[in-house]
């Protein structure tokens, strides 16, 4: 039997009271793909921070080829072969390519030598693992694909022979990834063990040899992939039984509730980012528009939200809604019938500092049913509609003292969930609903928003999880370059087809 | 990371910081060849020993509330004032104005006048700044300093070329009439037989101080526009979020500080001078940053922190005038007690939240969840 790569044998870690990680065993063997996966908040990411040094484990002990090794920082990490590849790039982006790879291993004071030992050496690294880069890019110019082989690339300079990856198809179209895990085969290919962390299943069983499933700071099973199917490894994440695909019935379209004509948003950098969109949405259908971040989802959403500045025309119900800005805000949309499940929940959604009581009469503050009188809040029937509310969407603790901030992930955008949906608005904005959020958390969610659908309501459904676009919509529009490449009905269409749209390959504009 | 409990996090951390700046301030002294102990007990005894001593630190405290609070209602909106010293001016001459030219009947009205026109001309000083910031996006720190300089500019001129009563040799207003003046501690506690707080300048405006905090208690977690304001101040990108104007929201936090801060004016200009100097402010305007800091921007924690302030005030100015320790170490040790209580907040709190939990990690085996 061969030495394992890296051995962790019984790693625990805690952040005061949390035990983020408990008791944690793994073996990953020598040219393997080794997937690691498991909710948000399972302990995925602290068990790769102690492998590469970024904290220290309480108690357990680390074995790379069968030697016991100390971590103390990321210098021993690399020493002993560890490379990463962050979730967030960390690239100086006015650098070249080049320059990025060297930087932080230089061999001397005088960089020119470095440079062009490094130049040599990535054109070796490049035939030898089909890893094509321009050395002499400049990183803000090159796609977020290039940007993550140039990730690779810096960690391979450093002679890494075990390469982590943190959830790395985050920001890929299909293709994209495709071309990554095409990367990744010929990686094993060549000797190197890789461990890849996700939250995704379809990854898992795509690639990965073998896969660890994390619970709760512990880990629940390690098995082969081959031996395993996505029901099976979604119940070992979350403890119980859970539906993958969202039930429901055909839509009933009815009266027109959104109409969008000929809407631009330019940015206050001077950049278009969404360029003259046009779109209808009926009463009691979902409009799920599919993209790659940052090609004018958000912006179209923020704009429809009230708090960005547009042109072209919006009517709602019929009626037209201003846009300038002028004569508009996130107010005045509300009082329109219009609710919004902001993209990013840390940033707009909620307020971290604030109460859940607080969250949950935000937006809504002028509501008169929370107020006392004309000067005071009413803090206690604010309260009493949030425990209420807490307890209908299953928020855990439901506890309506307790700061966002101490609420997961998915509980947390529970909250945001039920304050929009609460209100039964006639349109409802949804911004990446499940980002980060847990498998059960995900599948609760999807069903208020089908369950809000079959109420008779309009539904605009933003999201770069395809998965999710695929199976909640009633049409799909893609979204490229701020433009909609194409509508689609989600019966009729592919992954592969959304993918060339997402990219802006193919399809006539509409 | 878990954090400490709230109790903690309030007095713990003051309490360590305060022990920490005295001990360095006792070095210091120390270091002149003085005996810290005696220091220790003059200066108990200059700002606490009597009643005497008591009407002058709580004059002090006074001016700290309300340049504190000016501080600390901005700071929920995240706006950084560190005008008050300009507003707090500019509040006097609200309080002369209204002083010198309305006969008033009685130093009641005369008292809600004075509040009015301090409160206006304080606000109106913050207006620009504050202006400023909202639509063109002037750096409120920026503004709000340099206005500090123009605000006493502009006194000068006016208490030299205006103000100043014929033949006068001080650049200052007349004296304030008889019927406006203000209930000092003295006229209300003193008995037949016992005279209290003799010579002192504390007076009733005090109160008006403690009814403050409350008003800005409420105002802060009671009311709609408290609410808006910590939104806004808590996360801008949220505040638009949810159809909060920034605008509103950065004019209306800086009018309602400035407002506070030029308040201060009824204590130092109505309560003791009784006419309007130069100087009159003597950088309480800068204490109350410190204030709020220490205070951290809540009411109560206002009040307390300008009792310490004022204790410091008093305390040191006995110090100067019994020993010969001289003005400027006092200003030393006020200045220890900021940079520890303020701007090293997190020195003390990291180590000592370690301390904490290595204590409490048995206990606290259940979550605090409970707050």
């Amino acid at each position: 039997m061969t030495t394992p790569a890296i051995e962790l044998k019984g790693i625990s870690k805690a952040f005061g009271p949390v035990q983020a990680n408990k008791n944690i065993n793994i073996r990953v063997m020598p040219g393997t793909i080794h997937g690691i996966i498991g909710e948000n908040g399972a302990g995925k990411s602290t068990l790769m921070s102690i492998l590469y040094g970024f904290y220290k484990a309480d108690s357990g002990e680390i074995f790379i080829n069968g030697k016991k090794t100390e971590i103390p920082d990321s210098q021993h990490a690399i020493a002993a072969g560890i490379g990463m590849v962050f979730q967030h790039f960390k690239l100086v982006e006015n650098f070249t390519v080049l320059e990025n790879v060297v930087l932080g291993a230089e061999d001397g004071a005088m960089l020119r030598p470095s440079l062009a030992k490094a130049r040599s050496q990535l054109k070796q690294l490049a035939e030898e693992y089909e890893l094509n880069v321009n050395p002499d890019a400049v990183i803000e110019e090159i796609g977020v694909g290039t940007q993550q082989r140039v990730e690779i690339l810096k960690a391979l300079y450093r002679q890494a022979d075990i390469l982590i990856l943190d959830e790395p198809t985050g920001v890929l179209t299909p293709a994209e990834a495709d071309q990554l895990f095409r990367i990744l085969g010929r990686l094993k290919e060549e000797g190197k063990t890789i461990i890849l962390i996700t939250h995704k299943l379809r990854e898992i069983m795509e690639i990965t040899d073998t896969v660890s499933v994390m619970r709760r700071g512990e880990m629940t099973a390690t098995v082969n992939t081959a031996e395993t199917s996505p029901p099976h490894l979604a119940e070992l994440m979350v403890g119980r039984k859970v539906l993958l695909q969202v039930d429901k019935v055909p839509a009933k379209p009815g009266e027109m509730v959104l109409e969008v004509k000929n809407l631009s948003v330019t940015d206050s950098g001077g950049v278009q980012r969404v360029k003259g969109v046009s779109f209808n949405i009926r009463a009691g259908e979902i409009l799920g528009i599919a993209g790659v971040a940052g090609n004018g989802q958000s912006e179209l959403l923020e704009v429809l939200g009230g708090y960005e500045f547009g042109t072209g025309e919006v009517k709602i119900n019929g009626h037209s809604i201003d846009l300038t800005g002028r004569h508009s805000n996130g107010q005045t949309r509300r009082d329109r019938g219009i609710a919004h499940v902001p993209e990013d929940r840390q940033r707009e959604g909620l307020i971290m500092d604030f109460m859940a009581w607080e969250n949950i009469a935000f937006g809504y503050h002028h509501d008169p049913k929370y107020q006392k009188n004309r000067v005071f809040m009413d803090n206690v029937s604010i309260r009493a509609d949030t425990a209420d509310k807490m307890e209908r969407f299953d928020v855990r603790p439901p506890n309506p003292m307790l700061q966002a901030k101490s609420f997961s992930g998915g509980n947390q955008q529970k909250i945001v969930v039920a304050r929009e949906i609460e209100r039964n608005p006639d349109l409802l904005l949804v911004g990446q609903p499940t980002r980060g959020v847990d498998i059960g958390a995900i599948e609760f969610i999807h069903k208020q928003i089908v369950a809000l659908r079959d109420q008779g309501k309009a539904i605009l459904l933003i999201s770069v999880e395809l998965d999710e676009i695929m199976s909640l919509s009633d049409r799909i529009a893609v979204m490229f370059d701020g433009k909609i490449m194409g509508e689609r009905l989600p019966d009729k269409t592919n992954v592969k087809e959304l993918g060339l749209l997402m990219a802006g390959v193919a399809g006539e504009a509409v | 990371m878990e954090k400490m409990p709230k109790w903690a996090d309030i007095f713990l951390i003051p309490v360590v910081s305060l022990v920490l700046a005295a001990i360095f301030s006792a070095i210091v002294i120390l270091a002149i060849g003085e005996d810290p102990w005696a220091a220790v007990k003059l200066m108990v005894k200059g700002a606490l020993g009597s009643t005497y001593a008591w009407g002058y630190t709580l004059y002090y405290a006074t001016n700290f509330v309300f340049t504190g609070l000016a501080v600390a209602v901005a700071f929920h909106a995240r706006m950084f004032n560190i005008g008050g010293e300009g507003q707090a001016m500019l509040g006097g001459l609200g309080v002369a104005l209204v002083c010198l030219y309305i006969p008033w009947p009685h130093w009641s009205l005369a008292l809600i006048g004075a509040s009015v026109g301090a409160a206006l001309f304080g606000a109106a000083w913050a207006a620009i700044p504050a202006f400023l910031q909202a639509k063109r996006g002037s750096h409120i720190v920026i503004t709000t300093i340099m206005f500090n300089f123009i605000a006493n500019a502009l006194l000068v001129y006016l208490l030299v070329n205006v103000l100043k009563p014929v033949g006068m040799m001080e650049p200052a207003t007349a004296k304030f009439p008889k019927l406006v003046q203000l209930p000092s501690f003295r006229d209300m506690f003193s008995t037949a037989d016992t005279i209290m707080f003799r010579g002192a300048p504390a007076n009733i405006t005090f109160f008006v101080a403690v009814a403050a905090c409350v008003v800005v208690w409420l105002l802060i977690w009671r009311t709609r526009l408290g609410y808006e304001l910590r939104a806004f101040g808590h996360s801008e990108s949220a505040a638009k979020y949810a159809g909060i104007k920034p605008t509103k929201i950065i004019m209306v936090s800086m009018l309602i500080s400035g407002a506070l801060a030029g308040m201060m004016a009824i204590n130092n200009v109505m309560g003791e001078a009784e006419r309007l100097v130069l100087n009159a402010v003597e950088g309480a305007g800068f204490i109350g940053i410190a204030v709020a800091l220490m205070g951290r921007s809540h009411p109560f924690g206002v009040f307390l922190a300008a009792l310490l302030f004022g204790f410091l005030y008093q305390g040191g100015a006995e110090l100067a005038l019994w020993t010969s320790i001289p003005r400027e170490m006092i200003v030393v040790i006020q200045a220890l007690v900021i940079l520890f209580t303020g701007a090293l907040d997190n020195m003390v709190r990291m180590p000592l939240e370690r301390i904490f939990f290595s204590l409490w990690r048995k206990p606290a085996a259940k979550p605090a969840a409970a707050e």
